[in-house]
């Protein structure tokens, strides 16, 4: 073990790499969410259809597919991505599809009554979403949210594979070097699991902190 | 970078096989998956708070840590330990594995929505634990939990390219050598993609019809 310990600046360096293919990851994929979300609840078919192809076409192939796709493929057309750029694309697109579901279902969830009190205050659509819809969705979308990091977390692991010097990317390094096994990948699957309990805490804590004062938690809560 | 007919037909064969062997890796890893989720779900109500609390954490530990890393500890440290696997094998377990800490989710759920009632029906009756399960609960509890395993199984499907990396050479796997030897992704990684979207979008049809019919069977 104090072989693999020796290895400390580059398991800080891939841990503190993960990290960011997870936070970068998670705000492109909040972004997408939203807009791919908004955009499957839209007046326009042509919409609609749009945000259908993107969710089918990432939901239905496989992460790793994807990311290769980006990293390999992409360039012959002229799109150069470092490897970071494209495991954050990668990862954010993907959970992007996932979190439009969510955030499709939680604005499905929110009460006709408050659609009709919108009108009755003669509100715009973008005011209406702004102000009545969407802040009532946002706690019911919190706990998949979390659920949905967890896997983002996970799937960054994947992001090794295209070259990107994450935890899982370091440990393999120090196998090859050390001909150790059990101890580097042991010592790495117990900071994932740090990083994500810390991560499920926190989300427990915002879904807390959302859903004071509010009933409408329980719509979202299991 | 043109698409290249040549190149996208002399590769289909390989994928063909590769196909094959992702299919196989899904069906037994998703057997796997049920099985062991039903058997932790059953646990998991266990009157003894140990063995409830080791569980949790066991699977929240298996939950919370990537499919990837899994399979490398599996893939590599086993054979330290003098236990000698397939890749194929190895793969399998893992994936399992992993999914069942899901799928025993599901079947905590459909369990605990079978009402009360049932359960002291079959105390009054005097039947055994066997027989209450298999007689009882299990019948009820099933029907429901069929949608979403059915999901979790088009998830395993599209989790199958990570055993690429621990040697299996399935559908990705086989793509990658035949880009690595010609140094063209455009039409194995693309093939790829479209083989995967073949079969998990009219999959994830399927599940969603299904799922529809289990609720009006129960409304009905």
């Amino acid at each position: 073990m104090n072989e693999v310990l020796n290895f400390y600046p580059i398991l800080i360096e891939g841990t503190i790499t993960t990290i960011q293919l997870t936070v970068l990851g998670a705000i492109l994929a909040l972004v997408i969410s939203f807009i791919v979300g908004l955009a499957r609840i839209s007046k326009f078919k042509s919409v609609r259809v749009i945000a259908i192809i993107y969710l089918e076409f990432f939901r239905g192939s496989s992460a790793l597919v994807q990311m290769f796709f980006i990293y390999f493929v992409l360039p012959m057309w002229g799109i150069y991505f470092d490897a970071l750029t494209a495991g954050v694309v990668a990862c954010g697109l993907n959970v992007g599809a996932y979190g439009s579901e969510v955030v499709r279902g939680a604005i499905l969830a929110v009460g006709k009554e408050q659609h009709e009190a919108s009108q009755a205050l003669n509100y715009s659509v973008f005011k209406k979403y702004r102000y009545v819809i969407i802040p009532q969705a946002i706690p019911i979308m919190i706990p998949t949210f979390g659920n949905l990091l967890i896997e983002l977390l996970k799937l960054t692991a994947v992001a090794s594979l295209i070259t990107i010097s994450d935890l899982t990317f370091m440990a393999q390094i120090i196998r090859v070097q050390t001909a150790l096994t059990l101890e580097p990948f042991l010592l790495i699957l117990v900071i994932y699991f740090v990083i994500a309990s810390i991560l499920v805490k926190m989300v427990d804590l915002i879904a807390k902190k959302f859903s004071k004062g509010r009933n409408i938690m329980t719509a979202g809560d299991k | 970078m043109e698409w290249n007919w040549d190149h996208a037909f002399a590769v289909l064969p390989q994928l063909a096989d590769g196909l094959v062997v992702t299919i196989q890796a899904t069906i037994v890893a998703s057997l796997l998956a049920y099985v062991l989720g039903l058997g932790i779900a059953i646990l998991k109500m266990s009157k003894s708070k140990f063995t409830r609390i080791s569980l949790y954490w066991v699977t929240e530990f298996v939950r919370r840590t990537p499919i990837l890393v899994q399979l490398y500890v599996v893939f590599y440290v086993l054979p330290d330990f003098g236990i000698f696997l397939e890749a194929f094998t190895c793969g399998v377990i893992v994936l399992g594995i992993h999914f069942s800490t899901y799928t025993s989710e599901v079947f905590r759920a459909g369990i605990d929505n079978v009402p009360k009632g049932q359960w002291e029906a079959a105390k009054s009756l005097n039947y055994s634990p066997v027989q209450t399960w298999k007689n009882v609960i299990l019948p009820q509890a099933i029907p429901p939990m069929i949608p979403p395993l059915a999901n979790y199984l088009i998830t395993m499907f599209k989790e199958t390219p990570l055993l690429a990396a621990i040697t299996v050479v399935e559908l990705f796997r086989a793509a990658d050598q035949y880009s690595n030897s010609h140094y063209t992704y455009l039409e194995p990684m693309t093939l790829v993609g479209i083989f995967f979207l073949i079969v998990s979008i009219p999959s994830a049809m399927l599940a969603m019809k299904l799922e529809k019919k289990f609720k009006q069977a129960k409304t009905a």
